[in-house]
């Protein structure tokens, strides 16, 4: 007698709990159907394509092979087939990261002080100044590309304006080389430097600016030793946010560079396109993101750790 | 200008606000946060800005820190017009109301800051940050976040970081207001002590009236922007000047009264009863005829013979106070006025609510004040 009321409390709060766990995978099941199907499945794929062997007109052949993760960085000889660094590749590597860094640094050193700016405005005119920043993303980057071709050809704005003010005579030759793809990339990726840098400057405590000043720090050192600290967590945001994408870019390289100066993201479409190798643009896609991977890692690490320091 | 004591006369003051007007915004929501504000603050001097919510206060400070820079008039640090230098190249600290102590820093980093931004080098930053932490009394928190500081203990590094790199004047909003009552009193004693062992010029702010009279050599009583007396606390609380300053500070009793002809210096008002007692005039020139007046509770008694009383009411409330006793009279014309007076072993509860009484007020209690 005295026995049951205990049992009978244990087995209603079993079956309530069961409840609760099927509720729980009730909700996320959408969640997991929607990652599994186009998340999983093609990355599986994907990773099974590269441990097989190229057909000769697209599409794979169902034998495995190693060959095409280690034609990322090497090739076998035309005539003797033995294996060396592929040149043609390590060079689009090559300049893939340092557009990539390039542009990452160029976006901060444009972005950091308009997120300043933007920050430290009254809150009402803030949305403002955002919106502006947002505005480019209402165009396809496509057309923006476009319209950065028609500014920086031979016959654009930029020549044109230079040769008028007499500063060159004959226009400098920008499309179709790195540095039109450089300018292409940081305008393409700016917003993505300002928008984290402004979230974490809007919660920066500027009374906290005050007294680096009041405690005689000039704007340099206050920069340094205050400012870029407390915001460290938007600058490796905006950073991974703006080197991500640019290393893989591919609208903006093709379109700027033309067809010489080739980013990664060129150099997998290639792979199923022209070249027909879909093994070896799968490992090239794995092993960009893999990269990508290593790179967030490290940023999680960095701002947990930033926190803990700060919180506790 | 008011007198005020040692500063005016002293050649040179610590921190002086000559004619600063502060006007915040334009067109139709210009705040004017200063009006022609003058003060001089002497040196070594513990110097309390006291007012109500908006009249000013941190606007003073922040002119003074170099975070604002006046609309008009000057700010003259030992004599020397500032207005030029940015904060940093200021002589004067502040202890901010939120301590804005550096999280990514230790406390013995955040002391440090402002001697290593001076260009000391890593001995002497050390050796001051090690005085710093012993003054405040808090030495083996040196490696501590601040973070994971008590509200007392993050006042005092902030405190500590103020002070490491001697400044000339350190400013101080309303340092305690974030503290309990409990810790607010403890550290007003070492607030105290900081500044007579260290001997810097102390601008304090505070809305706390209380706080203002424990632990200043002057007061200056503010009002939407502007001064209305500055004095010790002594003179302030006996000898308010102004209306809004005698209601401000402690608790008092108004009354209507008339100010006689002078007759050889001493003034005199006559009450509505007839009595007629000497008074003080308060620093703006003031003629004679209908003034307001004001007497402290505890500078009148009830009266025991019918001669002493200068005023006479209906007691309508007796109220205890373990100390001292509040009598609440209801005046003849209308008016209250409050009795207070010290509990002796042997008083009892002579008086019950309803006894018509007369009051007697101390000589020299009676203040008039300007209009
Ligand atoms: N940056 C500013 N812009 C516009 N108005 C301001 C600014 N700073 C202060 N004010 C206004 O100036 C007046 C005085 O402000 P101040 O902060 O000096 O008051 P305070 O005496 O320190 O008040 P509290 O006791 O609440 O801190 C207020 O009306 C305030 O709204
Ligand atoms: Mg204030």
């Amino acid at each position: 007698m005295s026995t049951s009321v205990p049992e009978t409390g244990a087995t209603a709060a079993q079956s309530a709990e069961r409840r609760a766990v099927r509720t729980r995978w009730l909700l996320v099941s959408p969640a997991v159907v929607i990652i599994g199907c186009v998340g999983i499945l093609p990355l599986s794929i994907i990773l099974l394509y590269s441990l097989l062997e190229p057909a000769e007109y697209a599409g794979v052949v169902w034998t495995f092979s190693p060959e095409a993760w280690m034609g990322l960085v090497l090739e076998r000889d035309i005539f003797d087939d033995t294996l060396g660094l592929s040149s043609a590749h390590l060079t689009i590597y090559t300049r893939s990261i340092l557009q990539a860094l390039f542009t990452t640094v160029l976006t901060l050193i444009f972005g950091f002080p308009t997120a300043y700016f933007i920050a430290t405005r009254p809150a009402k005119e803030r949305n403002i100044w955002l919106f502006l920043v947002t505005i480019p993303f209402w165009t396809n980057l496509l057309i923006r590309t476009f319209a950065i071709m028609l500014i920086v050809r031979d016959e654009g704005l930029v020549n044109h304006a230079l040769i008028n003010i007499g500063l060159i005579e004959k226009p400098l030759a920008i499309l179709y080389t790195d540095v039109a793809v450089a300018i292409g990339l940081v305008y393409a990726y700016l917003p993505f430097m300002v928008l984290p840098l402004y979230a974490s400057m809007e919660k920066l405590d500027f009374r906290l600016v005050e007294a680096g000043y009041d405690l005689y720090a000039n704007r340099r050192r206050v920069l340094r030793r205050v400012i870029v600290p407390l915001v460290k967590p938007g600058v490796i945001a905006g950073c991974i946010l703006v080197f991500i994408p640019s290393i893989g870019a591919y609208v903006t390289p093709r379109l700027l560079g033309g067809g010489k100066n080739m980013m990664l993201g060129n150099l997998i479409a290639n792979q199923f396109g022209t070249s027909r190798n879909w093994p070896l643009g799968s490992a090239m896609a794995l092993a960009l993101m893999g990269l990508v991977m290593i790179a967030l890692v490290i940023y999680v690490r960095n701002v947990t750790a930033a926190g803990q320091k700060s919180h506790g | 200008m008011s007198p005020d004591g040692k500063a005016s006369q002293s050649g040179s003051a610590a921190v002086e606000a000559q004619r600063v007007t502060k006007i915040f915004g334009g067109g139709d929501d210009q705040v004017v946060a200063l009006d022609d504000v003058s003060v001089q603050i002497g040196e070594n001097e513990f110097f309390t800005l006291l007012g109500p919510s908006g009249c000013g206060k941190t606007t003073l400070l922040r002119l003074i820190a170099g975070f604002e820079h006046p609309t008009d008039g000057r700010i003259l640090l030992g004599g020397e017009d500032i207005s030029p230098l940015p904060p940093f190249q200021r002589p004067v600290n502040t202890v901010f109301q939120n301590y804005a102590l550096f999280p990514h820093m230790t406390v013995g980093g955040n002391i440090g800051f402002g001697l290593e931004m001076l260009n000391k080098s890593k001995q002497e930053v050390d050796d001051a940050v090690t005085e710093m932490l012993r003054l405040v009394r808090m030495e083996e928190l040196r490696n501590r976040r601040t973070s994971q500081l008590s509200g007392g203990q993050q006042q005092r590094v902030a405190l500590a970081r103020a002070l490491a790199p001697k400044p000339r004047v350190l400013l101080l909003d309303e340092p305690l207001s974030a503290l309990d009552l409990k810790l607010r009193k403890e550290m007003q004693i070492e607030l105290k002590r900081l500044q007579n062992e260290t001997g810097i010029t102390f601008v304090f702010v505070t809305h706390d009236q209380e706080e203002a009279l424990t632990m200043s050599d002057r007061i200056a009583v503010m009002k939407e922007g502007a001064i209305l007396q500055i004095g010790a606390p002594r003179d302030i609380y006996d000898h308010p000047s102004d209306r809004f300053v005698a209601h401000f500070i402690g608790e008092t009793n108004f009354l209507e009264a008339e100010l006689l002809e002078r007759k050889n210096g001493a003034a005199k008002v006559k009450f509505p009863s007839g009595a007629v007692l000497p008074a003080s005039l308060p620093d703006a020139p003031i003629s004679p005829g209908k003034v307001s007046v004001v007497v402290r509770p505890e500078h009148s008694r009830i009266a025991t013979t019918k001669k002493d009383a200068v005023l006479s009411g209906t007691l309508e409330n007796v109220v205890y106070f373990g100390t001292d006793t509040h009598f609440h009279f209801r005046l003849n014309d209308g008016a209250q006025f409050i009795v207070r007076m010290q509990n002796a072993r042997d008083s009892g509860d002579d008086f019950t609510p309803g006894q018509e009484l007369g009051i007697a007020v101390e000589a020299d209690a009676v203040q008039v004040l300007r209009d």
